[in-house]
C-alpha cells in the first residue's frame, strides 16, 4: 500500500553501504551452479529422510513458549491497573487516544451526549467534505467527495463509513503530529536520519497484522488500540517522504539564502518548508492511504467500521455484503486519494490560472464556510438532515447483484477456475510444500542458510541462520514452512507477472499509460477487498489466499521492473539494435540483464508484500501461520500460539528481506 | 568586444597604487577537505606535495592552497581556472559559506574568520551578496518577492522592501516581469533575478560564482554587457569566478589564474597575455586575439639612434588594435610616451607581428 516510491532510494543507500559484500569477482555461473548443487543435495536427502524430525505441531497443541506467552498475557491482564508502567504510560496513552477517537466518533458517527444521533449529521458531513475538498483542492474533487459521501449513505453504510473515517482521521492526525516534525528533523540532520531509517525499514517490512497481537496486549482491543496500530503503520511513509522532501531541496537555493545571511530558522521556514510543501503533502496522502488500509484491517481487533462489516461477511461467506462494504472502502480510498493529490497541486494550478481568480477566492471561501455552517447547523438540529434517509436500497441491490454474479461465476466458471486451481495446487504448491514441511527441520534450515550465503554473502547467511534458529524456537516451524511454500509460489507468480507486464510497460509508453492507473488502483485498494471476488471464484482454500497475495503484490513488482527496463539507457538499446538484435534478444540480452537490480528489488518487495498478506489469507482458508494468528485473536488459549506465529511471519520477512537485499547489492556491485 | 582599458582606464596596474586600502585582502588562504585537514597547512612537508600525493598520504583534498590577493574598491577581480581548480571553493571561503582551513581574510579592516555567527550573518545581510551559477531562486515566490528575499531576511517591512525590490527589478531590466514566477522565465532572465536579488541589499561587494556558465553564448554576452553596465552605474566591487578566459578578459580589471588550488598568476589581462608566468598560462592565452589585449607597452622597442623621433605620440596603455590604423598610417614610427617621457617606439613591423598573429611582442 505504501513504501513503493521510497524503496529505490533505500536501495541506493544500501549500495553505498554495501560494498563490503562484493562478490570478489566470482562469476555468476559458478553461483548458479552452487545453488543447483545445493538444491540437488536437498532433494536427495529429502528422499531419504522424508517425514523425520519435521517439528509438526497439531492445530490445538501448544509449546512451552506459547503457554508462557499466554501466562504473560494473563498476568498483564491481571496487573493492568496496578503495574506502574501500565498505570502511568500505556493506560495514559490509551486514555488520550480513546478520548480523541470518541470525540471524533461523537462528531460524525456515534450517538453522544444523550442525543440519539451524532453531533453532525450526514448533511453537515457531506457539506464539510465538499467544502474542505474545494478549499484545499479544486471544485472537481469537491464534487467527487460529495458524490462519494452521498454514495455511502445510499449504500446503507453511513455509520460504518463514518466510523472508518473517524478512526482514519484520528490516526492520521496523531501520526502527522509527530511524523512531520520528525521527518523535518531527519531531513536536516544526517545523524537523525541514520538513526531513524532502520526503524522505519523495520516498521514497514513487518507485516501489518503482526502489530495487532502485541498492541492488544498493551492497549486492549477496540478503537484505541486500532488507532495506535494505525498510527504506527501510517507514520513511516510521512516521516520518510518529509525527510526526503527536505533533503531534495536544491543545495544551491539554500546556499543562496545563506549568502544573504539567513538564520537556520529562516532557512527552515522560508526556504525548506515552502519548497518541500508539495512532496510533504504527498507524504500526507501516503499516510492517509496507509491509515485507511490499516483501519479496515484492525476490524480484527474489534475496531468499528467498514472493515468489521467485511470481516463478518467473510466469516459467513456472505459475498454480497462483503462486496458492498468493500466498494465503500474503495470509494473512500479514491475520494481521500484524489482530494489530497489535488491539494498537493493546488497552489501551482492557482498560480497558472492567473490573478483574476485569486481576487475572488477569499470571498468565495468565506461564503462557502457560511453555507457549510448552515448545513452543519441543520444536520445538528433536524432529524432528516442527521440520519441518512432511506433504507440503503442501493446497498442491497449492489449486494444482490454481487451475489448473483458470484453464483453465476460459480456455476459457469467453476470448471475453468477449479482446473486452474487444481493444476497449480497439485503441480506446484503441493510438491513444494511437501519438500519444505516433510524434510527434517535441520535440512531445510541448512538449505536456507546455504542459499543465504551463496546469494547474499556471509552476513545474509548469518542472518538466515539466526532467523532459522528463532523460527524453530517459536514452535510453529511446520506451519511456517507451509506458509513459506505458499509465499514462494505466490512470489514466483508475482515475478512472472512482473516480468511480463513490466517489460511491456517499460518498452512501450502506451502500455504504460494504459496499465498504470489500474495498478495504482490495485495498490490503493485495501487488501480485504481482493478477497471477495476470489473467494467466490475459488472457494476458501490456500489457493484463494495465494491469488489475493499475488494481486496485492504484483503491481509493485510490475512498476519496479517497468522502471528498471525504462532506465536502461536508450543508447545501449540503440547500439544493440544497430548490431542486429531482434526484439527478443534485446529484451533477454540487454534490457533484463541491465535491469537486474530492479528485478532483485522487485523480488524483495514482492516477497514482503506477499508475506504481509499471509494473515489476510488466514481468513479465507490459507491455514498455517495466517490461521494461527487469526485464531489467536479469537481464542484465549491460542493467544500465545498466535503471537508466536506473528513472530514467525516477521522472521520469515526479515530473513528474505536481508537475503534479497544483499543479493540486490551484489548484482549492482 | 570592448577592451577593458576604455572601461576603467584609471584602474590599470596593481591595486595598491589606487586610492585607498583594499576592500578584501586574502593572505595564505587554505581550504583542505578530509580527515585532520587542519594539519596540512601547518606542515611544511605536506604543503609541498602535489594534490595527488597529498591524497595518497593523508586522504585529504586541498581545494585552495596558499592563495593571497587583494581586491581594491570598485575593482572587478576575476578568478579564473578550469573545473576542479578550486575557484568556486575560494569564493565561498571569502564569505565563509565554506569554512576556510587556514589563512586570513580581511574585509574592510575586519578579520572575517574571527567573526561569530551573528556578525557573519550581519555581514552577509549588509556587505556581501552572491550570484550563483544555478541561480538558487525560490520557485514558490514571484520575481519581486525573490528579489526582496534578502531584505525580508533582514526584517525590512513589506511595503519598503517591495518598493526597493521594484527599483532593482527595473535596474536589471526585468520591469513587467515582477509578478512572474521563476519557472516562467528564461535562464538569462532568471539570472537577472539572481543579480537583482544580490543588488537589492546594496552590498559593498558582489560575488559572482560562474553566473553565466549555464546560459547560451548569446545570452551570456548580453549578461556580460549587463554586468559591465551595472558596474558603471553602481560601481560595486566585484569578485567574479569564471572558467571562460574571454569572459575574464572582458570583465576583469585583474585576473587571478588558479590551477589545482594554487595561484598561477595574478595580473591584468595584458600582463597575462604579454608575460605568461608559465606554460600553463601560456597555453591558456594562446588563442586570445593578442591585438585586442596587448597594449603598446608590450610591443614597443627601445628607440635606436637611427630612428626617426618626430612621428606621432601615443600612450603606453593604448591597445594594439586601436593603435594599428594610426601606426600604419604614419610615415614614421610612433613614439610611446608617458608623462612626457619617451618609453619606446612602435613601427609597422611590431604592429603587424601582433595583428598578423605571429609570435612577437613580448
Amino acid at each position: 500500500m505504501t513504501a513503493v516510491m521510497e524503496k529505490p532510494e533505500k536501495a541506493d543507500e544500501a549500495e553505498a553501504a554495501g560494498t563490503a559484500t562484493t562478490a570478489g569477482g566470482a562469476p555468476r555461473i559458478r553461483r548458479s551452479m552452487v545453488v543447483g548443487v545445493l538444491l540437488l543435495v536437498w532433494l536427495l536427502l529429502f528422499a531419504v529422510l522424508r517425514g523425520k524430525q519435521t517439528l509438526s505441531l497439531g492445530a490445538a497443541d501448544l509449546t512451552g513458549l506459547h503457554r508462557w506467552f499466554n501466562d504473560v498475557n494473563d498476568s498483564i491482564g491481571a496487573s493492568r491497573d496496578s503495574n506502574p508502567l501500565f498505570l502511568y504510560f500505556f493506560n495514559e496513552i490509551r486514555l488520550v487516544i480513546d478520548n480523541l477517537v470518541t470525540f471524533v466518533q461523537g462528531l460524525i458517527s456515534q450517538p453522544t451526549g444523550g442525543r440519539p444521533v451524532p453531533q453532525i449529521g450526514w448533511l453537515g458531513v457531506v457539506g464539510i467534505a465538499g467544502y474542505v475538498s474545494w478549499a484545499v483542492g479544486n471544485w472537481r474533487v469537491a464534487l467527487l467527495a460529495v458524490a462519494g459521501f452521498t454514495f455511502f449513505g445510499l449504500q446503507g453504510l453511513w455509520q460504518e463509513s463514518m466510523d472508518t473515517l473517524a478512526l482514519t482521521l484520528s490516526a492520521v492526525l496523531v501520526a502527522l503530529l509527530f511524523a512531520i516534525p520528525l521527518g523535518v528533523w531527519a531531513g536536516l540532520s544526517d545523524r537523525v536520519n541514520r538513526t531513524v531509517t532502520p526503524f522505519l525499514d523495520f516498521m514497514q517490512t513487518m507485516p501489518t497484522f503482526v502489530y495487532l497481537a502485541p498492541m492488544t496486549l498493551f492497549f486492549l482491543i477496540g478503537p484505541a488500540s486500532a488507532t495506535i496500530t494505525t498510527v504506527i503503520y501510517a507514520a513511516p511513509p510521512a516521516i520518510r517522504i518529509t525527510a526526503h522532501a527536505i533533503r531534495t531541496v536544491p543545495q544551491s537555493t539554500v546556499e543562496a539564502g545563506d549568502s544573504l545571511g539567513m538564520t537556520r530558522w529562516q532557512a527552515l521556514v522560508k526556504v525548506l518548508l515552502p519548497m518541500s510543501r508539495r512532496t510533504v503533502v504527498m507524504g500526507v496522502n501516503q499516510s492517509i492511504m496507509a491509515a485507511l488500509a490499516m483501519v479496515t484491517i484492525t476490524a480484527l481487533i474489534d475496531a468499528p467500521g467498514l472493515g468489521k462489516t467485511v470481516v463478518q461477511a467473510l466469516q459467513s461467506l456472505d459475498v454480497g455484503t462483503a462486496f458492498n462494504a468493500g466498494l465503500a472502502i474503495v470509494v473512500m480510498a479514491i475520494v481521500l486519494d484524489r482530494v489530497t493529490t489535488a491539494a498537493g497541486g493546488r497552489e501551482e494550478a492557482a498560480r497558472r490560472s492567473g490573478s483574476r481568480f485569486r481576487a475572488w477566492r477569499r470571498p468565495l471561501l468565506v461564503a462557502g464556510a457560511a453555507v457549510t455552517a448552515v448545513l452543519v447547523y441543520l444536520s445538528h438540529t433536524f432529524v432528516w438532515a442527521a440520519e441518512f434517509p432511506g433504507e440503503g436500497g442501493l446497498g442491497s441491490s449492489i449486494a444482490r447483484a454481487a451475489d448473483t454474479a458470484t453464483t453465476w461465476a460459480q456455476d459457469h466458471l467453476s470448471g475453468l477456475t477449479n482446473a486452474f486451481r487444481d493444476a497449480l495446487t497439485n503441480g506446484l504448491l503441493n510438491p513444494f510444500q511437501a519438500l519444505l514441511t516433510d524434510s527434517p527441520w535441520w535440512l531445510v534450515g541448512a538449505a536456507l542458510v546455504g542459499l543465504g550465503v551463496v546469494l547474499g554473502g556471509w552476513r545474509a547467511g548469518v542472518t538466515a541462520a539466526v532467523c532459522v534458529g528463532l523460527l524453530v524456537g517459536t514452535g510453529v516451524w511446520s506451519d511456517a514452512m507451509t506458509t513459506l511454500a505458499s509465499t514462494l509460489v505466490a512470489t514466483v507468480l508475482v515475478m512472472v507477472l512482473g516480468a511480463l507486464f513490466g517489460v511491456c510497460m517499460g518498452r512501450s509508453l502506451l502500455v504504460d499509460r494504459m496499465l498504470r492507473p489500474s495498478l495504482d488502483a490495485a495498490q490503493v485498494m485495501p487488501p480485504f477487498v481482493y478477497l471477495v471476488p476470489f473467494l467466490a471464484l475459488f472457494g476458501a482454500t490456500r489457493f484463494t489466499a495465494i491469488v489475493a497475495a499475488v494481486v496485492y503484490a504484483a503491481p509493485v513488482a510490475i512498476k519496479i521492473i517497468a522502471d528498471g527496463v525504462r532506465n536502461v539507457s536508450g543508447s545501449t538499446v540503440e547500439a544493440a539494435t544497430s548490431a542486429g538484435c531482434n526484439t527478443w534478444q534485446i529484451i533477454t540480452k540487454v534490457q533484463l540483464p541491465m535491469a537486474r537490480s530492479a528485478l532483485t528489488l522487485a523480488t524483495n518487495q514482492g516477497l514482503i508484500y506477499v508475506l504481509s498478506m499471509v494473515v489476510v489469507g488466514g481468513l479465507v482458508g490459507a491455514g498455517a501461520l495466517g490461521y494461527d494468528v487469526v485464531a489467536g485473536f479469537s481464542q484465549g488459549e491460542l493467544y500465545g500460539k498466535g503471537l508466536a506465529a506473528g513472530l514467525a511471519i516477521v522472521l520469515l520477512g526479515v530473513m528474505f528481506d536481508r537475503i534479497t537485499q544483499a543479493a540486490a547489492r551484489r548484482t549492482r556491485a | 568586444m570592448t577592451p577593458i582599458q576604455t572601461e576603467v582606464p584609471q584602474r590599470r596596474g596593481t591595486p595598491q597604487d589606487s586610492d585607498g586600502t583594499p576592500v578584501i585582502s586574502v593572505r595564505k588562504l587554505w581550504k583542505v577537505f578530509g580527515p585532520k585537514a587542519e594539519m596540512v597547512p601547518q606542515s611544511g612537508e605536506l604543503c609541498s606535495l602535489t594534490r595527488r600525493e597529498l591524497m595518497e598520504r593523508t586522504g585529504c583534498t586541498a581545494a585552495v592552497r596558499d592563495v593571497s590577493f587583494e581586491v581594491s574598491p570598485g575593482e572587478v577581480f576575476v578568478v579564473m581556472g578550469l573545473s576542479g581548480s578550486g575557484k568556486s571553493t575560494l569564493v565561498r571561503c571569502l564569505t565563509r559559506l565554506i569554512e576556510p582551513t587556514a589563512g586570513e581574510i580581511v574585509f574592510e579592516g575586519e578579520d572575517i574568520r574571527g567573526a561569530d555567527a551573528r556578525r557573519l550573518r550581519d555581514l552577509r545581510r549588509k556587505k556581501f551578496s552572491m550570484v550563483f551559477q544555478h541561480f538558487g531562486l525560490l520557485p514558490h515566490r514571484r520575481v519581486v518577492d525573490n528579489v526582496a528575499f534578502g531584505l525580508e531576511i533582514r526584517g525590512m517591512g513589506r511595503a519598503e522592501r517591495t518598493r526597493r525590490a521594484m527599483e532593482v527589478v527595473e535596474l536589471v531590466g526585468l520591469a513587467g516581469y515582477e509578478n512572474s514566477y521563476p519557472d516562467q522565465l528564461s535562464g538569462g532572465m532568471q539570472q537577472r533575478v539572481g543579480l537583482a536579488r544580490a543588488l537589492a541589499g546594496d552590498p559593498d561587494v558582489l560575488f559572482f560564482d560562474e553566473p553565466f556558465s549555464a546560459l547560451d553564448p548569446l545570452i551570456r554576452r548580453d549578461m556580460q554587457s549587463e554586468v559591465i553596465r551595472l558596474h558603471h552605474e553602481v560601481g560595486k566591487t566585484m569578485v567574479f569566478i569564471t572558467h571562460d578566459l574571454s569572459e575574464a578578459l572582458k570583465l576583469g580589471d585583474r585576473i587571478l589564474i588558479m590551477r589545482d588550488g594554487m595561484m598561477v598568476q595574478c595580473g591584468t589581462g595584458d600582463e597575462l597575455v604579454g608575460a605568461p608566468a608559465d606554460d600553463y598560462v601560456r597555453d591558456f592565452v594562446k588563442d586570445v586575439p593578442r591585438g585586442d589585449v596587448l597594449t603598446l607597452r608590450w610591443i614597443m622597442r627601445p628607440a635606436q639612434p637611427d630612428d626617426d623621433l618626430d612621428g606621432p605620440e601615443l600612450g603606453p596603455d593604448v591597445v594594439v588594435r586601436e593603435a594599428t590604423r594610426a601606426v600604419l598610417a604614419a610615415e614614421k614610427p610612433v613614439k610611446v610616451v608617458e608623462d612626457g617621457k619617451l618609453l619606446g617606439i612602435v613601427g609597422d613591423e611590431e604592429i603587424l607581428s601582433v595583428v598578423a598573429g605571429q609570435t612577437g611582442g613580448a
